[in-house]
């Protein structure tokens, strides 16, 4: 750590663990509902249980990427944040609001919730992932504007790196899409559409960007690769990104009443999506390949390199998967979208998120350059756990999937909804399980920050000489 | 190492290189949709293909070829260290550029004039489509060329070192490549 302000990020990332948590338990009971449907009902409904473990991924996420701007944008700059007060101020409001919005949907009734916060002023609530009263939406503004001058008004006085530029497009992005999530028009095809650019061009468009600034961090500072190679690289792949990205939100408009050219646009861009995130694979292992010396935070690396993998089969290979219209036109919000949802997730932003907090966590609690090899090795447990137990919920929500478009969609003799859920409950009780995994990976991964802090720090062994 | 530096392959930055076969896999997928597409309503195609202005889509084929031309040329003048010819040649394939811009306009404000739009059926869809994902990717190359421009104006090359001027030339030859095919594809071929 090189910037006393860059502290700050370090409430951030333990807030974002915290919430992990909370996501991966709500996951859980839905995950049991699958299974027992009336599994702590009515104290816990499915569908605020979904609300719960949906809202909580998307505000871990973006407590993880807000602490990630707030330690490598100091640091790229060369200049310490122009106000970190203000940092610390908005995390305490932006923990507050997002805790009382959880514990809205727990204690009150969904409609009440909306009464009580006078959503009939300015109605935003009820769609997808924007269930926020328009209060909670009103304050991610105020804080995502506090967050964009603090980190752009850095950047500004200071150095201005193709890391910093790449992530402040994303993160402005970021803030100007969520606008739509104001724009509620009454006709519900306007009314989705508008939301998909909240929804997909978040997580296919500005994020990605996110995502590749921060991985371009973390692996200039772990492989000591020259700037200019990995800048040359994040320039291709963002471009990659926004070309196939933004007309890609097509693929969300096959059927919902827009007009016929969006499933050939649709299609054909988004079957490319995949290409961005195959460069970041490629450009991931390369740059360790090339790699100048061996950064003692083999953690860390592990991490990076997971998530270009893992970016790449979650989203990429997984999405493609059901992108083309044709195929759409069968798996459409089947199981088939709950495993590729999982995987991209997780592997695109949770990962990156993993893969920050790793190598900055060790700096921030005072170490030089990486935790002790004991607290290392129990980390990579939890990267390993997690990652196998989220590979075996995407295969078997995948074959849940295939099962459920055949049996209800495909087939001579299409089955009810309800038929064949009970039909392909076994890969319910096969996900169950594997999340049980992924909790205990979880648990590690935590462990990992509290075991062998009295250790010396790992060492890297044998300096690589620059090929 | 300045021998060397004209046999290197491939000329201009590798990156480059991967985002030319990106691009020009995009495209292949569009072109086979394309054609794919035909087959099932050739008669639609043939007709409306017909209120096409092959004469102006010649010009500019005629005007994306030459400025090809005036980039190889640019290349050719940073090899023997002439920035300022270097300079010049980029600027006429950037005024080729141009043309092919206008001329393109015209034609689109004549369809749109006459109500046209990608939802008027599958032929114009497609043929909205194509040329003006390309004509965004004419608009790039030009950004493209003009920043190297202004870098060899400014003496960033020379003959040694003039990646910049061979990665600008490469991307700008895709663009024109894919309306080598585009030209026949769309407005040609019965």
């Amino acid at each position: 750590m090189k910037y006393q302000s860059q502290k700050v990020a370090k409430l951030y990332f333990i807030a974002a663990i915290g919430l992990f948590v909370g996501q991966i338990l709500f996951g859980l009971i839905i995950g049991a509902q699958y299974i027992w449907g009336d599994f702590l009902f009515p104290e816990i409904p499915f569908n605020v249980a979904r609300m719960v473990h949906t809202n909580l991924l998307i505000v871990w996420l973006l407590f993880g990427f807000m602490g990630a701007a707030y330690y490598l944008v100091p640091e790229e700059a060369e200049t310490d944040l122009v106000m970190p007060w203000l940092a610390t101020l908005m995390f305490w409001i932006f923990l507050a609001a997002g805790a009382a919005t959880i514990l809205g949907y727990l204690l009150v009734p969904y409609s009440s919730l909306a009464e009580l916060t006078q959503n009939d002023l300015l109605p935003t609530m009820g769609r997808e992932f924007l269930e926020q009263p328009t209060i909670t939406k009103l304050g991610i503004v105020v804080v995502a504007l506090a967050f964009l001058a603090n980190i752009g008004l850095t950047i500004l006085k200071g150095r201005k790196t193709v890391i910093n530029l790449v992530l402040l497009m994303g993160l402005a992005g970021l803030a100007v899409f969520f606008l739509f999530s104001f724009f509620n028009p009454v006709n519900i095809v306007w009314d989705k559409y508008y939301w998909w650019w909240v929804v997909h061009l978040w997580v296919e468009g500005v994020w990605e960007l996110i995502l590749g600034s921060i991985l371009a961090f973390i692996l200039i500072k772990t492989t000591g690769v020259d700037r200019e190679v990995i800048e040359k690289w994040l320039y291709v792949i963002i471009a990659m990104t926004l070309i196939t990205g933004i007309v890609g939100t097509g693929h969300h408009y096959y059927w919902i009443g827009t007009p016929e050219f969006w499933q050939w646009w649709g299609s054909i861009f988004s079957a490319m999506e995949p290409i961005p995130f195959f460069m970041m694979t490629v450009f991931a292992f390369n740059m360790v390949n090339k790699r100048r010396r061996n950064h003692p935070n083999k953690a860390a690396v592990l991490w990076a390199l997971g998530t270009a993998v893992m970016a790449f089969l979650g989203a990429g290979v997984w999405g493609f998967l059901h992108t083309l219209a044709p195929v759409n036109y069968y798996t459409h919000g089947t199981q088939i979208t709950a495993a590729h949802g999982h995987m991209a997730f997780y592997g695109a932003y949770v990962m990156i998120n993993l893969a920050i907090i790793s190598y900055a966590m060790p700096l921030l609690r005072g170490r030089e350059a990486a935790n002790s090899n004991k607290s290392q090795v129990l980390e990579m447990w939890g990267f390993w756990l997690m990652t196998i137990s989220i590979i075996f919920i995407t295969l078997f929500l995948t074959a849940a999937g295939i099962l459920q478009v055949y049996l209800q969609r495909f087939s001579d003799s299409p089955m009810p909804f309800m038929v064949v859920q009970e039909k392909i409950e076994l890969f319910y009780v096969l996900r169950e399980l594997t999340g049980l995994v992924f909790l205990a990976g979880l648990i590690v991964y935590i462990a990992s920050s509290f075991v062998g802090s009295n250790e010396p720090e790992a060492t890297a062994e044998g300096e690589v000489v620059a090929s | 190492m300045t021998g060397m530096e004209k046999n290197r392959w491939p000329p201009g930055d590798l990156v480059i290189w991967i985002f030319i076969m990106a691009e020009l896999l995009v495209f292949g997928v569009f072109f086979a949709a394309y054609a794919f597409t035909r087959t099932n309503h050739v008669e639609l195609f043939n007709t409306y293909q017909l209120t096409l202005d092959r004469n102006a889509a010649l010009i500019n084929t005629v005007a994306l070829i030459t400025s090809s031309y005036f980039v190889v040329r640019a290349v050719a003048a940073i090899r023997v260290d002439d920035s300022r010819r270097c300079f010049h040649w980029l600027l006429a394939a950037l005024a080729m550029g141009l043309l092919f811009l206008v001329v393109k306009g015209a034609e689109y404000h004549h369809h749109f004039s006459q109500g046209i739009n990608l939802n008027t059926n599958t032929f114009y869809m497609f043929y909205l489509s194509l040329t003006f994902f390309h004509f965004l990717h004419v608009i790039l190359g030009m950004i493209i060329l003009l920043a190297v421009a202004l870098k060899a104006r400014s003496g960033g090359y020379s003959a040694a070192e003039h990646t910049g001027v061979e990665t600008g030339a490469s991307y700008w030859h895709m663009v024109d490549l894919v309306w080598m095919v585009l030209f026949p594809l769309v407005y040609v071929m019965r």
